[in-house]
């Protein structure tokens, strides 16, 4: 279509580039197109549909005077002229020549004539007969035969009159008049030939047509390599308006630019900036080119490479400029797309040192964390071996300003120790250690649990209440332990700026919330992975509130910072680490959820965290068996699993039942339990229902009888723990123990320290402990270690320590131990084969919650069950199991904690290291 | 005469002992064994340290078969051969032994058979080492004991 198009164009472009070139030729009309630019179309090889079939136009009568004006137009003009005037020369010159030669002949024919005349004259005298000529073409003989004719008429007339008559002269004056007739006719004939001869002699050799054939290549020339170049050129006077322009894409007609300006013509951005750049142009005298980018009615946004040079007349005056502007816009486009990109590639870079930057610094940053976790790690033991001597120390006799003094000791070491262990807890979230489990719990039970904690180390007058609305699954998947510990973080948090009222815990089901979408994804994906199963997600809405002391508006941003309390008055009145809120945030997100609190001055807070659980089918059974942290007794009453309220109400002056395991390693795992008398055996309780009531009545009874003595002679010092004294091994958590736990601590620590040879009382051997509460005997240890020369060590360090021990070689050997005697603790090497020490903590939790073997006969560990009441007894206990490390990455102590253990020694183990270990743990 | 004979002994055993801890060959751990030692057991450190002697030429030897094998090694069953020896050194306090382990292992995690078998050489060595190191030490021991004095306690803190 084009190309048609283009030979079209070109053939009619050939026709009429005559005329554009000798405008005078085409004739004087202006308004006649002058179809120079009629191959328009071309620009659709360029550019989009524009007017095709419009063209360039010039002011034909402007355009010679401005050839004739302009310096530019007059040297082209000079040279046309010059050549045409060379050809016209050479013809006039032939012209010349070819009239002399006519001259000649006709000289010679006149010549030749006036002979024959003069003969004529003679033979006149004597006439003779002349032959009659025939008619010939030749000129000459023509000549003569009319001469003859002549000559013929005047001889008649001549006879007719007598020679020398008036008659005679008379004839004789007439024949020469014809003759001079017939002469001139002659002339006038020759010299119309002449003329005729002259004109096809111009006819054939005209110089216009040679000028024109030179002028048709050079405008054949010009056309074929302009004619789909993107150009416009263009003359416009001194105040720019335009004479002539020539238009790759007309699509105005001529007299809608001739005549008029930029900006008469064109509206829009870039027509203002062109002409200001031709007037200066004009102005300067230089020509100099420019980009312009053009966004008009007409076109579009182009842009145009503009070159504009001014013009000047003979005289060198400015008459005005000459421009060409090219479309440069894809140009312009790529190449803004190139400055871009490189700009990108330039950020880009930059982006990639700063990140390095970063990378480097949170690689450092792990540095640091790692090393501050190791040597938290590191200082933990020292610290605890410090914080232990100084409660034993607390057990001797003291003066009241020692006993002050050691306070402060024993409780800033107790601070110190939390605020370690919390900093384990956080570097092991922050570097994306902390690893979550999904197991199955029943959520009333957790809460409940928590609180019944709470409770038991409650020293205020508060009420502890939990609610859980009928809609919250009975038993849900997550990670207990965590949510334990987030749960038991903020009660304790509540608790300890709560001076009266009431601190609770309430549970809904509520939709889920927005900022979960894509959050819950990934929690969602790792619990799908870790369970295999499809359950239905539920999101659980937990508050914890309280009725204390609230926290100002002006403190909550920075309340889940790390390190921030509330203000620095609060740090010094409640103590704490300033950790427990971080860490709870960070471990609410790792699961996917939100922790938010809301607070008023003097009424209270609400800590709210909101997180997705799995809903658990009811019938997988499974998975039950790893529910060791949860210390539930499933054989309770049937409304417990769906019961909605438990309350704490404040009597001071017993203890607070108390069921489950806490976390930490800080909380000493052999709680001491008041229960109801039936199951009065060893200070244990399974699940006291609110019978708080009951428990004051046997509390007395509750405990090794045999330490009584001991015990009040340690309560001497510490008289206001009297009322947990009677209770035996009635702990309180370490960060509000003050002087009472440790004191409480150190009375066994002592037991130990100074009597190792006698009989330490252990209630945990409940047979002997129900039938001869009396008898002494040593505690039983299990070691479970497979290396023979660690086995040959920690027995003679066992042995310096006045204890013996059986040996179990690995987790299987370990778990038939268990099953085969009672044991009051046992250490665990983590790395074992056949089955490490781990899982085989993970198979004693759940036979101590389950009461039976199923889990460990599942994980491939041949028992032989015993159905017996002994192993119910057992099941209530939680047997102390210390995890030895090697202290590697592999073993964590966070992993001993989350699989059950209740403490760690890190290898190798030594004297000091196991004597602290059996103070903490054998009473 | 005795006398500055069993102070002479006791000087060189004290010096020894001490350089054993100095060069590196034992750490704390070594204290730790000798304070389990008494009348009760008066042969209660080199016992330990013979049965760890034979355990490390045992293992070692075990590791050496499976590492001879040029391809597809069990590198399962060297790291827990490495695993034992560097339980069992750390427990004895054979501080040198104890470091090649450590990178010992590094090198089992990787598979790195050139490595572990470089390691294994290193192992060999130092445990023979201390083995020459400690049979002095004992046979110092025996001769104070000879002479009628006692093993001096060392403080090497």
């Amino acid at each position: 279509m084009v190309c048609e198009m283009e030979t079209d164009q070109i053939e009619e472009m050939e026709v009429e580039v005559l005329s554009s070139m000798w405008p005078e030729d085409v004739g004087t009309e202006a308004d006649k197109q002058f179809n120079v630019e009629k191959p328009a179309g071309d620009l659709d090889t360029l550019k989009e549909v524009e007017i095709k079939d419009k063209t360039t136009f010039a002011d034909l009568k402007r355009l010679p005077e401005l050839m004739n004006t302009t310096q530019q137009g007059s040297s082209q003009l000079t040279n046309l002229v010059k050549q045409w005037e060379y050809m016209q020369d050479n013809a006039a010159r032939l012209l010349r020549e070819e009239l002399k030669n006519l001259n000649r002949q006709r000289e010679e024919a006149e010549a030749k004539e006036l002979k024959i005349i003069e003969e004529y004259k003679f033979e006149s005298n004597e006439p003779e007969n002349l032959p009659v000529l025939d008619e010939t073409s030749d000129l000459f003989l023509k000549f003569r035969q009319k001469k003859r004719d002549a000559l013929l008429d005047s001889k008649k007339i001549e006879i007719d009159e007598v020679f020398d008559t008036v008659a005679y002269w008379k004839q004789k004056a007439l024949r020469l008049e014809k003759m001079l007739e017939a002469s001139t006719e002659r002339e006038r004939r020759l010299i119309e030939k002449l003329n005729e001869s002259l004109r096809t002699m111009e006819s054939h050799q005209a110089p216009v047509e040679e000028l024109t054939q030179s002028l048709k290549r050079a405008e054949g020339f010009l056309h074929f390599i302009l004619q789909s170049a993107p150009i416009v050129m263009g003359h416009q006077d001194k105040d720019l308006r335009y004479l002539f322009i020539y238009n790759k894409y007309p699509s105005l007609r001529e007299q809608d630019i001739l005549g008029k300006t930029d900006v008469e013509i064109f509206k829009g951005s870039g027509v203002k900036e062109s002409q200001d750049f031709k007037r200066e142009v004009l102005e300067k005298g230089k020509a100099s080119k420019r980009e312009i980018t053009f966004t008009t009615e007409l076109f579009g946004s182009k842009t145009f490479l503009i070159y504009v040079e001014p013009v000047y007349n003979k005289a060198r005056e400015k008459i005005g400029i000459n421009y060409m502007g090219m479309e440069v816009t894809d140009q312009v486009v790529k190449r803004e797309r190139m400055a871009k990109l490189r700009e990108d590639n330039a950020v880009r870079k930059a982006m990639e040192s700063e990140l390095n930057k970063t990378i480097h610094i949170t690689e450092e940053t792990m540095r640091a964390k790692q090393m501050l976790a190791t040597m938290s790690h590191e200082i933990r033991s020292p610290l605890s071996g410090v914080v232990g001597m100084a409660e034993i120390l607390s057990t001797t006799r003291l003066d009241k300003e020692q006993r002050q003094l050691l306070n402060v000791m024993i409780s800033s070491g107790d601070l110190v120790l939390q605020l370690i262990n919390d900093i384990l807890d956080l570097s092991k979230v922050e570097s994306g250690v902390m690893r979550l489990e999904a197991t199955k719990f029943r959520p009333r039970e957790v809460v409940k649990h928590v609180l019944q904690t709470a409770a038991a180390s409650l020293k205020k007058a508060l009420t502890l209440e939990g609610r859980i609305a009928d809609d919250v699954p009975i038993e849900v998947v997550g990670d207990v332990l965590r949510i334990r510990q987030i749960l038991t973080n903020l009660i304790s948090n509540a608790i300890k700026f709560t001076h009266e009222g009431k601190v609770g815990i309430k549970l809904q089901v509520i939709s889920e919330p927005s900022f979960a979408s894509h959050n819950a994804l990934t929690a969602d994906n790792e619990e799908q992975e870790q369970n295999g199963l499809t359950e239905t997600s539920v999101w659980i809405c937990c508050d914890v509130y309280d009725t204390g002391i609230g926290i100002p508006e002006n403190a909550l941003p920075c309340l889940f910072k790390k390190y921030m309390q509330a203000s620095a008055d609060h740090a010094r009145k409640y103590g704490g680490t300033g950790l427990g809120l971080a860490i709870c945030k960070q471990l609410v997100e790792l699961m996917g959820g939100q922790l938010t609190v809301t607070s008023q001055v003097n009424e209270g807070s609400t800590f709210t965290f909101i997180l997705p659980y799995k809903v658990a089918t009811s019938d997988d059974y499974s998975d039950d068996q790893d529910e060791f942290s949860d210390m539930a007794d499933h054989h309770s009453e049937p409304d417990d699993t769906t019961e909605g309220y438990f309350q704490f109400k404040p009597l001071l002056g017993s203890i607070y039942s108390n069921g489950g395991p806490v976390i930490g390693n800080n909380f000493l795992p052999h709680k001491v339990l008041v229960s109801s008398p039936i199951k009065l055996i060893n200070g244990f309780v399974t699940e006291p229902s609110n019978n708080i009531g009951q428990s004051e009545m046997v509390q007395v009874e509750n405990g090794s009888y045999m330490d009584e003595s001991r015990h009040e002679t340690s309560s001497d010092h510490c008289p206001e723990s009297a009322h947990q004294y009677q209770n035996g091994n009635g702990r309180c958590l370490p960060k509000e123990s003050e002087s009472c736990s440790s004191s409480q601590a150190s009375s066994e620590g002592v037991t130990l320290e100074m009597e190792t040879e006698l009989t330490v009382s252990s209630h945990r051997e409940e047979e002997k402990a129900e039938t001869d509460l009396k008898e002494t005997s040593k505690p039983k240890i299990l070691l479970v270690e497979d290396n023979k020369i660690n086995i040959m060590v920690a027995k003679s360090m066992m042995k310096q320590l006045g204890h013996t021990m059986d040996i179990a070689n690995n987790g299987v050997e370990a778990i038939k131990a268990v099953n085969h005697s009672s044991y009051d603790l046992v250490l665990m090497d983590v790395c074992m084969p056949v089955l490490d020490g781990l899982k085989a903590t993970r198979l004693i939790r759940s036979y101590e919650e389950s009461g039976n073997w199923n889990a460990a006969i599942e994980a491939g560990v041949d028992i032989k069950t015993m159905e017996n009441e002994k192993i119910r007894v057992h099941s209530t206990n939680r047997l102390p199991i210390i995890a030895m490390t090697a202290n590697t990455l592999a073993e964590s102590s966070e992993e001993c904690y989350a699989n059950g253990m209740d403490s760690f020694i890190s290898k190798p183990v030594t004297l000091q290291k196991l004597r602290e270990c059996l103070q903490q743990y054998l009473h | 005469m005795n006398t500055t004979i069993v102070a002479q002994l006791q000087r060189q055993f004290q010096d020894y002992i001490i350089s054993l801890y100095q060069q590196g060959f034992l750490d704390n751990q070594f204290s730790e064994l000798r304070k389990l030692q008494d009348e009760g057991t008066p042969d209660f450190v080199s016992e330990v340290v013979s049965l760890f002697f034979d355990d490390c030429a045992k293992l070692i030897n075990n590791m050496s078969k499976s590492l001879e094998r040029p391809e597809n090694v069990d590198f399962k069953q060297v790291d827990s051969g490495v695993h034992q020896l560097k339980g069992s050194s750390s427990s004895v306090g054979a501080r040198m032994v104890k470091n090649v382990c450590i990178s010992f292992k590094e090198c089992c995690d990787v598979q790195n058979r050139e490595g572990c078998l470089r390691c294994l050489q290193q192992v060999d060595y130092e445990y023979k080492m201390l083995k020459t190191k400690l049979q002095d030490l004992f046979k110092l021991e025996q001769q104070i004991l000879q002479a009628g004095g006692t093993i001096p306690q060392v403080d090497i803190n």
